[in-house]
């Protein structure tokens, strides 16, 4: 088995290296630090499947709210909203949406005097609809106001690592919620309920423009280390600068990977783990051994969504610019999925070299695919067939297909992964 | 009286379009989730598929130069339908079967429908671009208006030609699908398997024969469900993606594996969606003299923007309530 790790991570490292020759050191070390980003979401998600066995299809949710996160808390302050009356709009709002939550609280509460069955359930949702209305009711002059006369409400100017850890909690604290929700539901049922509400916090995330400016898009966010600007200003040469720039934000991310890959396998070999594997392999034994598997089970899904929180700000701060619209399914959820079947779920290093080897594959198969049609376009213009139209845009187009491929070549070949999880036994 | 038209041009036949589209699409879900037991997600792009197979073909036979009243897209449809149902039976035997032999997990065949959903969608843009595609580009799409003989109505009751022909051919589809699921042996079959497989096998029925028929209705409906869909609105790579959440919410809402429960599902859901960015105050302005408050210019219950966000709402909460969906459906 360690030849086998040693093989797989010597030819990642080969890779790297090649595609380091190839395509130059900035190019290179920018993939890098998005891989390693992919890799601590994959980890993420290999808490709450190769762990917890828990289907998750909201990273994107996830994601995006990491990502706003760290642009909440890292871009420069907004001083005209501050100093308009966009704050007392927002207390307004604020006192609405807590009349709507403690009216909600009472009408869940309405059996205490004495009226139960079909009245409750009628009495519910009348209290949900009136806090609705209450709360649009302050809200929509509240975001009117804001985006005409401030625009939106701007950051916090915090530290960008504050941001980052920001986004962890948030993460959490929306995984928190989404698992309260769901998590009572089978797996192709949760599978649906987290995309669901993944979708419904991308339409949120995307149309609040006083809060997040919506299509907007902010930027630039700032880096919590000096970027190619700052080593310019320096003197240094473009290219120089952005090796460097991204070399210090590189060594950043490896670290937090680092440490939460140290965390997490600490946790997996520990007895937690055990714990862990006992619920997703028979939760109904491990239920009557007195372990409490919901609560468990709540507990993994909030820990993996603060490392996809965490992966998603990491990638904002480093692109800069926060567009709600470029999060799309494909690329923020199923991609991840696809890291983790291939590295092999279950193994914090498969998640770890499936992460980074599946971006790499991803961003390579376009200018591979595109270098494929040119020759085939040159063949058959030389055929007498005329060339292919619109190579750029297919060959974009190319790596989806080569993911899904690759998954379905996976599960079908290598269904624990490259890595597969390795169980130690103790006798 | 012309607002009461407005509302039903706007709210009732938005709502039937779109609910014939989510039913069309939440059958074939319900189908293959009865039968084989996992939530086939490549669904929506079975639809997309469908709806690029027509318009291959349709464009085929306008290069010949035939011409037929009704729209070509919907001419060519059961051709397409046949070649659909062709690559659905390829799928399933090059990426699905082979999984099932192995006893794979429901969430394995889930995660595979995932990678045929990425495979499809970047063979269609490898093939036809990202570009958006209409089927009305050589022959005009018609425009159905049927005045109201009532007094003080002006405005004619208006819905277009693909609209007309997505209703008629939903309800035949169904009614089709109903008379084979209740009168014909293999249909018979397929709701005997859906109930109890084991039993089902021991029965004497062949269920390699089921599935195989399975992946043909389902095929065939998502081509025809994609290809209405295009012809409504307009072809583009990710036509069907978008809409196989609540397509899937669809199914669950009528309980997943429960045929007519997806139907039911699609419409509620369909009704849901329009009346819920509908403006209300279109309605009330005949009444603004006896009512209390100033209606204003615009009164939806909720932004246009979050009109596909109201199925995933209601999904979520069917979830929560009653994840068995409207009528009890097949869930292990």
């Amino acid at each position: 088995m360690t030849m086998r790790y040693i093989a797989v991570f010597a030819a990642l490292i080969a890779l790297i290296v090649g595609v380091g020759v190839m395509m130059g050191t900035p190019f290179t070390v920018r993939l890098l630090v998005e891989a390693f980003a992919f890799a601590l979401i994959a980890m993420g998600l290999n808490i709450q499947w190769g762990f917890g066995g828990l289907f998750n299809f909201g990273i994107l949710g996830m994601l995006m709210v990491g990502g706003f996160a760290v642009t909440f808390i890292s871009y420069p302050v907004n001083m005209g909203f501050w100093t308009s009356e966009g704050p007392l709009y927002l207390g307004r709002t604020l006192l609405a949406a807590a009349i709507g939550g403690v009216l909600i609280f009472f009408a869940h509460r309405v059996q205490r005097f004495g009226i139960t069955g079909k009245a409750r359930g009628t009495v519910i949702v009348v209290a949900w609809f009136i806090a609705y209305v209450i709360f649009r009711s302050q809200m929509d002059p509240a975001a009117n106001y804001i985006t005409s006369t401030a625009g939106w409400v701007g950051g916090l100017g915090l530290p960008v690592l504050l941001g980052w850890a920001f986004g962890g909690v948030l993460a959490g604290l929306v995984g928190y919620l989404v698992g309260k929700v769901s998590l009572g539901l089978r797996a192709d049922y949760l599978a649906i309920a987290t995309i669901g509400i993944a979708e419904i916090l991308r339409a949120l995330i995307k149309n609040v423009e006083w809060l997040t400016r919506g299509t907007l898009t902010v930027s630039p966010i700032p880096w919590p280390v000096p970027n190619p600007q700052a080593f310019q200003a320096g003197g240094a040469s473009p290219s120089a600068s952005f090796v460097l720039a991204r070399g210090g934000y590189l060594a950043l991310v490896v670290i937090v990977v680092l440490v939460a890959l140290f965390l997490i396998h600490r946790a997996y070999r520990g007895p937690w783990g055990r714990m862990m594997r006992a619920i997703r392999d028979n939760y109904i034994a491990a239920g009557s051994m007195g372990k409490d598997v919901t609560g468990r089970q709540l507990e993994i899904f909030v820990f993996g969504s603060v490392l996809m929180g965490i992966g998603g700000a990491i990638l904002v701060s480093f692109v800069g610019i926060f567009d709600p619209s470029s999060y799309q399914p494909i690329n923020h959820t199923f991609i991840i999925w696809v890291m983790l079947i291939v590295g092999g779920s279950g193994n914090n290093f498969g998640a770890l070299f499936g992460g980074i080897f599946i971006y790499f594959v991803w961003v390579l198969s376009e200018p591979l695919a595109q270098a494929l049609f040119l020759n085939l376009s040159a063949f058959s213009s030389d055929m007498g067939w005329g060339a292919i139209p619109d190579i750029e845009s297919r060959a974009v187009q190319m790596r989806v297909f080569v993911m899904g491929l690759i998954v379905t070549i996976a599960l079908r070949f290598a269904p624990k992964g490259l890595l597969p999880e390795f169980i130690g036994r103790k006798d | 009286m012309n607002d009461l038209i407005f509302f039903f041009n706007q709210a009732i036949i938005g709502g039937v379009v779109l609910g014939s589209v989510y039913a069309l699409g939440a059958v074939g879900v319900t189908l293959i989730f009865g039968i084989l037991r996992f939530a086939h997600f490549a669904h929506g792009d079975m639809m997309t598929m469908g709806g690029f197979i027509a318009l291959v073909l349709a464009s085929l036979l306008a290069a010949a130069g035939i011409a037929f009243p009704l729209p070509m897209g919907f001419i060519v449809l059961p051709f397409a339908m046949v070649i659909a149902a062709g690559f659905a039976l390829g799928i399933d035997r090059a990426f699905y079967a082979p999984l099932r032999v192995r006893g794979a997990k429901p969430v394995t065949l889930l995660i595979a429908s995932i990678g045929v959903t990425m495979m499809i969608q970047g063979l269609i843009r490898l093939f036809f671009g990202v570009g958006t595609y209409s089927f009305f580009d050589s022959e005009p799409k018609k425009l159905i208006r049927i005045d109201v003989p009532i007094e003080g109505a002006t405005r004619p009751i208006a819905f277009s030609e693909p609209q007309l022909l997505l209703v008629i051919s939903t309800v035949v589809a169904v009614i089709a699908l109903h008379y084979f699921l209740t009168r014909s042996r293999l249909g018979k079959g397929m709701r005997a398997m859906a109930d109890n497989p084991d039993l089902a096998k021991v029965s004497g029925i062949n269920t390699r024969l089921v599935v195989r028929v399975t992946w043909i209705i389902a095929g065939a409906l998502a081509c025809l469900a994609g290809t209405m869909l295009a012809l409504d609105v307009a072809l583009k790579p990710d036509l069907a993606f978008n809409i196989v959440l609540p397509i899937f919410a669809a199914a669950i809402l009528g309980g997943l594996g429960h045929a007519y429960g997806a139907i039911a599902g699609g419409f509620v859901l369909g009704f849901a969606e329009t009346l819920a960015v509908f403006n209300w105050s279109v309605v009330l302005r005949p009444f603004r003299d006896v009512l209390w408050f100033d209606i204003p210019n615009s009164l939806t219950l909720v932004q246009s923007e979050y009109k596909l966000t109201v199925a995933f709402l209601i999904l979520v909460v069917v979830l929560l309530v009653r994840p068995t969906g409207i009528f009890k459906g097949a869930s292990t």
